[in-house]
């Protein structure tokens, strides 16, 4: 398990920015604050280190008086989203109960980072849309079955649907994780996040942002060639060599 | 903040400090832009005719046509992009659409655009450079004032019965 910082973020909509060299950046933010530390979780005490982070405080009336006794010891506001991070005891250490996190503390800028969001719903939808599958031909005696599926399975073998075969129903509404997306800014004021392309989800939902799992530097497209080729000393000074 | 606050300031500092000239679809403009070459950065300048402004805020962009060597070449160059170091405009152009797509159908002698009064008081006649298709339209659908109207009506009447 990735033990990795994250925050709980709003989406609040798409824009462009323009990076050093005026190329156009396709950008999502995330108003990623104020986000507080709500609760921390030990290995003596719960079986495991964690942090748990509130995002977007709400009304009073909204909490019931267990809440508000909690929420009375920290001395925060009654939060709408509480999330746990696993963290080791030593980076749990670092934190203090009622610390507000700024965004620039917990990322750096033009690192890949993971969203979590919970994409559109599309309702109930066909296998066309919800599975791309092919749909039927529109002519040669089709009749009345043009966006079907096909066929599910067999008669004599094995006389059942197979588990998992695609069909229509919900689509969308899912827990959806997009990694590695680069965090192009991080503008404090704001508590918001400039995140490079898309990330799940309708304006002013949820999101949970945190470093990204598998990687650690952000490549960009087209990018990523030049990189590696560099790293073999051999091949470097032979494309030198063969540049003059 | 509210979000099209937050999303507004964005836009906001990426807002280019000087604003363009004012230029308008059929204008001939000159938009230098900055090219990179490797380390070194130079400036290209990119002539032709404005087909399209797309006005979005920060994210407005125009469109610039021109003939290269025989071949129609459209660029769109977003208006806040910093690679464009300045814009000088070559020409007013009279049109009357605010989309100039029907231009990539037409070359050649078709393909010119009158030249616009900056006054806009009296819409300059210029018959003679006009394509002929245009000037029979104008003799139609256009309203003959000034002096010597009733001449030039009775001789645009006369032409649309023929």
């Amino acid at each position: 398990m990735a033990l990795r910082i994250g925050l709980v973020g709003k989406k609040v909509g798409m824009t462009q920015v323009y990076a050093d060299d005026g190329e156009r950046i396709p950008v999502t933010v995330v108003q990623a604050g104020p986000c507080y530390v709500v609760g921390i979780r030990t290995v003596d005490k719960d079986g495991y280190s964690a942090l748990i982070i509130g995002f977007d405080e709400k009304p009073q009336r909204l909490a019931n008086r267990a809440e508000l006794g909690q929420y009375k010891d920290i001395g925060v506001k009654p939060m709408r989203v509480l999330r746990e991070f696993r963290l080791d005891a030593a980076d749990v250490a670092k934190y203090t109960v009622g610390q507000v996190l700024k965004p620039s503390e917990v990322f750096e800028a033009k690192l890949p980072v993971d969203v979590v969001g919970t994409s559109k719903g599309k309702g109930f939808q066909g296998v066309i849309k919800k599975h791309h599958m092919k749909g039927m031909k529109a002519t040669h005696g089709t009749h009345e079955y043009f966006r079907h599926g096909g066929s599910i399975g067999c008669r004599l073998t094995p006389q059942r649907v197979h588990k998992g075969k695609r069909m229509a129903g919900q689509m969308g509404t899912e827990t959806k994780t997009v990694q590695n997306l680069q965090l192009f800014q991080i503008l404090d004021e704001e508590n918001c996040l400039l995140i490079r392309g898309s990330i799940p989800g309708a304006a002013n939902d949820y999101v949970i942002v945190t470093k990204a799992a598998t990687r650690v530097e952000y490549k960009e497209k087209g990018k990523a060639k030049e990189e590696v080729r560099s790293k073999n000393p051999l091949k470097a000074s032979k494309k030198a060599a063969a540049g003059r | 903040m509210s979000a099209h606050r937050i999303i507004t300031s964005i836009d906001k500092a990426n807002r280019r400090s000087a604003p363009l000239p004012e230029f308008r679809p059929g204008d001939s403009i000159k938009v230098w832009a900055k090219i990179r070459e490797g380390e070194k950065t130079r400036l290209q300048a990119f002539e032709g005719v404005c087909i399209r402004r797309v006005v979005k805020g920060s994210r407005s962009t125009f469109t610039v046509r021109k003939i290269s060597y025989g071949v129609g070449v459209e660029r769109i160059f977003p208006d806040n992009s910093p690679n464009i170091e300045k814009i000088d405009v070559v020409s007013r152009g009279r049109v009357r659409q605010a989309k100039l797509f029907y231009l990539r159908d037409l070359t050649g002698k078709a393909a010119r655009i009158k030249e616009r009064d900056n006054s806009h008081e009296s819409a300059p006649v210029a018959e003679s450079t006009a394509p002929a298709v245009e000037g029979d339209a104008k003799a139609t659908g256009e309203k003959i004032t000034g002096r010597g109207k009733r001449k030039r009506k009775k001789e645009a009447a006369a032409s649309s019965a023929r």
